[in-house]
């Protein structure tokens, strides 16, 4: 077979030198959200002309959304503010996409990491905020970690699917909530509705901008999301746990060949996918809303799955989408306020992109431009033969 | 119905697939078509059945120029192509999968399953099928299930058969009655395309053959006229040796034993019974059989995937019985699974992550917490060099990779680490000639270091041309034992254990 072997070197030197095809890829990931995001807000626009919204009306909302998300240091700040949680519980979710877990749990875990956080906030008393603080958090994270762990044992010893039982987790943590905010020990002292007490100053998250205008809300948070985001990304693609989760999502029959233990990696990927959730719902409590109230998670852990999706379950890419939907969070307040059209306008386009997202083929399709190629790409691939 | 390619060429962007290729296909015969992985032969006959559109050259089909649009026109002029790979429904019964697409209905879309029974009925009893039509999918063996693919393009009333790789999912007795089929269906007039990479097959089977290589034909004419050894040379394009020539071997320690061992399924139906073997330093031992009487569960319990439910496993003298796969690996069994797509490999992974499976775990590849990628990436550079494993780079999808790469890339990492012990199942399934005969060599040369290895096969030519002794698998049993270290074991003696005859330890 290799009669000719003139140079081993050389060879190893070509089989080490990654092609312009292994890069192709990264140029799909990139484009086909990009593509998405038009297609999506020029439906939105579509949407607006069918329901006689007049054409100045929506460039008007256009100018709005981008200016409420980008247009002042406040927007670049509430958009910042709206992707933290975004970007960590998305962490969560494609890291155990990653490992072959569909985890629509984190509503219920930064539910449950928020409250814990919540508890812990206000119930230490008298500690300096360098171990309050990160305590409350830690918590938190915990919390969230070990309801997490809840499905992830469950599917471990009995098989029972994620899926199933992430959203009765989900069911039970909202009614949970709801429970301990009436607890005397936790509810706020003279109020009959469900409100926790606020959460300690030593407690809270610093807020960053209020040197320039003290109404900012944009807080350290975002230095906790970028850690997470390197973290997760060193986790998946530098660690041997993180290749063990991947082999285990890809291929679960390889992962036992290769001796890698099913269970054990099963529970510890929901519960690392549970405490960036948990740590998702404590940032939201110590950061921005300063205590727990019913549903203060307000659906985030829910739009997460979709910045997972959109950022493909790679940290970067959930690091990007986390922003859009930030942006489009933060916009879309904008939108209302601005341009008088309802803040639904942003569900529709966010789900709008979440389906052309799945669905790449239609997106390049309508942007055919975006993933042409250079005339000898995909030979090798298209060449092979059964 | 006769179809003639004349000129037909595909290329996909510098790869040329086909060139220029010409081949005829009468009515009453069975043309083989002879070519390794990447030969272009699934090309030609994606062009045939409508899937691509050749750049160059014309169908004729009874003499008049033909253009296909797409699979549904090939299958409306009465060409049926019968995939590697079944296409069914595991839990719909023989007819309904038959009839899935055109099904026969009255009135107002009732569906007309009696008429679809006799019709299938009718079909089955005429070629000699012999498959119960009113059994599900899941219930039948895959011998049986290739038939009900046949049964569905003959259904469609095909004229011309594409088989393709038919033989590849059989046992010997399950293709000795395809072949049968086959006959039968050639002396009905069908026209047939047997593809294969299989040279005793061409021999047996074809009237005519066409050899293809790097996407021409690269010669064709009656079978007869034509060695095995010919036939290789001009498949590969250079001499190809079929007995891997080996010293008499030193056999020393035993490195595994196995004594006693049984195992139940889930289901608590017994897959191994009272298994007891060896393998010594420097043997090669092989397991032959047919598919499903234990192979699978031998091999898992040696690799530590399944636990025995009684006996004990020993390797080196040490009891593995309660150590888990991982430490399997670790102490130096290499494990070459049987299904290299199910469980040999991740497809979405690259190579480089690919070759490192097994030991990503260790040191050097491993730093702590951490996977050192540049070394992981040297190191599978480095196999693929020296197992051969043809590819660009390290960084790409395995799954691009031929079946032949892809097994070479298996065998690399089991082998390319130190081993006392190789468990080789089914190593060549579904691999060209060419990588066939590399991993033979791979295998021997294993051997002849001192290590043991354990080769499984269904194969009984690979047993019989590597193995120094050779286990017969029955039901779970090991039925006869036999010494091949001349390469003189009885082939009929070895055929009739298979089958189940005689109980003979004739060690």
């Amino acid at each position: 077979m290799t009669s000719n072997i003139p140079s081993t070197d050389s060879q190893i030197r070509e089989l080490l030198a990654p092609s312009i095809e292994t890069r192709g890829d990264m140029r799909e990931l990139v484009m086909v959200p990009l593509g998405a995001v038009v297609l999506a807000l020029i439906i939105g626009a579509l949407i607006m002309m069918a329901t006689s919204v007049p054409p100045a009306t929506i460039l008007q909302s256009f100018v709005a959304l981008a200016d409420g998300a980008l247009g002042s240091v406040n927007a670049v700040s509430e958009t910042l503010t709206a992707a933290i949680p975004l970007v960590l519980a998305g962490l969560g979710i494609g890291l155990a996409f990653r490992a072959g877990l569909f985890n629509i749990g984190a509503e219920g875990q930064m539910v449950v990491g928020g409250l814990a956080t919540a508890v812990a906030s206000f119930s230490i008393t008298g500690v300096p905020m360098v171990i309050h603080l990160p305590l409350a958090l830690l918590i938190g994270l915990s919390a969230g970690a070990l309801y997490a762990g809840i499905a992830g044992i469950l599917r471990a010893v009995t098989g029972a699917h994620e899926v199933i039982s992430t959203i009765m987790l989900n069911l039970i943590s909202f009614r949970l909530l709801d429970y301990f905010l009436r607890q005397p020990y936790i509810q706020k002292e003279g109020r009959s509705d469900p409100i926790s007490r606020a959460v300690l100053d030593s407690a809270e998250l610093p807020r960053l901008l209020s040197f320039i205008d003290p109404n900012m809300r944009l807080h350290f948070g975002l230095f906790i999301m970028l850690a997470a985001v390197v973290l997760v990304w060193w986790l998946l693609f530098r660690s041997k746990l993180g290749f063990a989760f991947r082999i285990s999502g890809e291929n679960p029959d390889a992962a036992r060949y290769a001796g890698i233990r099913a269970g054990l990696t099963i529970v510890l990927a929901m519960m690392i996918a549970g405490a960036l959730a948990g740590l998702a719902g404590a940032t939201q409590v110590s950061g921005v809303l300063g205590r727990a109230t019913p549903g203060f998670t307000a659906g985030i852990g829910f739009d997460a799955i979709a910045v997972a999706l959109l950022g493909r379950s790679h940290p970067v890419g959930i690091l990007l989408a986390g922003l859009l939907f930030g942006g489009l969070e933060a916009g879309g307040r904008q939108m209302q306020v601005g341009a008088g059209v309802s803040i639904d306008m942003i569900s529709i386009m966010q789900a709008l992109i979440i389906i052309f997202v799945a669905a790449p083929l239609l997106v390049k399709q309508v942007f055919p431009v975006l993933f042409r190629k250079k005339p000898d790409h995909g030979a090798t691939k298209g060449g092979a033969d059964g | 119905m006769n179809i003639e390619l004349r000129g037909i060429s595909k290329h996909f962007g510098p790869v040329k697939a086909n060139q220029d290729i010409n081949l005829e296909i009468r009515a009453g015969e069975v043309i083989g078509l002879l070519g390794e992985n990447g030969a272009g032969k699934s090309t030609l006959m994606n062009i045939l059945s409508g899937l691509y559109r050749q750049d160059a050259g014309e169908i004729l089909i009874d003499g008049r120029p033909t253009a296909f649009d797409g699979p549904g026109d090939s299958i409306a002029a009465g060409i049926g192509m019968v995939h590697q790979h079944f296409m069914l429904v595991p839990v719909f019964s023989v007819v309904e999968n038959v009839i899935l697409g055109v099904e026969p209905t009255r009135g107002a879309d009732y569906l007309d399953l009696d008429a679809a029974r006799a019709q299938v009925q009718n079909i089955n009893s005429r070629y000699g099928m012999d498959v119960p039509t009113e059994s599900l999918i899941m219930d039948l063996p895959v011998g049986i299930q290739q038939r009900v693919e046949i049964l569905k393009v003959l259904f469609r009333s095909a004229d011309v058969l594409i088989l393709d790789e038919p033989t590849a999912v059989l046992t010997p007795q399950e293709v000795a009655e395809f072949f049968g089929i086959v006959r039968a269906l050639r002396d009905a007039g069908k026209a047939i395309v047997f593809i294969t990479h299989k040279l005793h097959e061409i021999l047996e089977i074809a009237d005519r053959v066409s050899v293809l290589r790097q996407g021409k034909i690269v010669g064709d004419g009656d079978p007869s006229q034509f060695s095995e050894a010919d036939l290789a040379e001009m498949m590969v394009g250079r001499p190809v040796s079929f007995s891997v020539g080996r010293g008499s071997p030193e056999t020393g320690a035993p490195v595994l034993e196995l004594s006693g061992v049984s195992l139940f399924d889930e289901n608590q139906d017994s897959r191994l019974s009272d298994v007891s073997m060896s393998v010594h330093e420097g043997e090669i031992v092989g397991v032959a059989g047919v598919q499903g009487n234990g192979q699978t569960e031998l091999v898992d319990a040696i690799a530590g995937l399944s636990s025995i439910a009684g006996g004990g496993i020993r390797f080196c003298g040490t009891d593995i019985t309660g150590r888990s796969v991982r430490q399997r690996h670790q102490m130096g069994i290499a494990h070459i699974p049987e299904d290299r797509q199910k469980s040999g490999m991740v497809a979405g992974f690259s190579v480089a992550e690919n070759m490192v499976l097994n030991r990503y775990y260790d040191e050097p590849i491993a730093r702590g917490v951490q996977i050192d990628w540049r070394q992981a990436q040297q190191q599978a550079a480095e196999a693929c060099m020296k197992f051969d494993v043809r590819t660009p780079n390290v960084f790409l999808g395995a799954g691009s990779l031929s079946g032949g790469n892809q097994q070479k890339m298996v065998v690399a990492r089991e082998l390319e680490r130190a081993v006392k012990l190789v468990v080789a199942s089914q190593p060549t399934r579904g691999v060209d000639v060419g990588s066939i005969e590399f991993i033979h060599k791979q295998l021997v040369s294993c051997s002849e270091q001192g290590n043991g290895v354990l080769i499984i096969s269904s194969e009984l030519d690979e047993i019989l041309d590597l193995s120094d002794r050779i286990y017969v698998m029955f039901e779970g049993r090991i039925t006869a034992e036999f010494d091949n270290r001349k390469r003189d074991a009885d082939r009929n003696a070895i055929g009739l254990a298979m089958a189940g005859a005689g109980g003979t330890r004739a060690a």
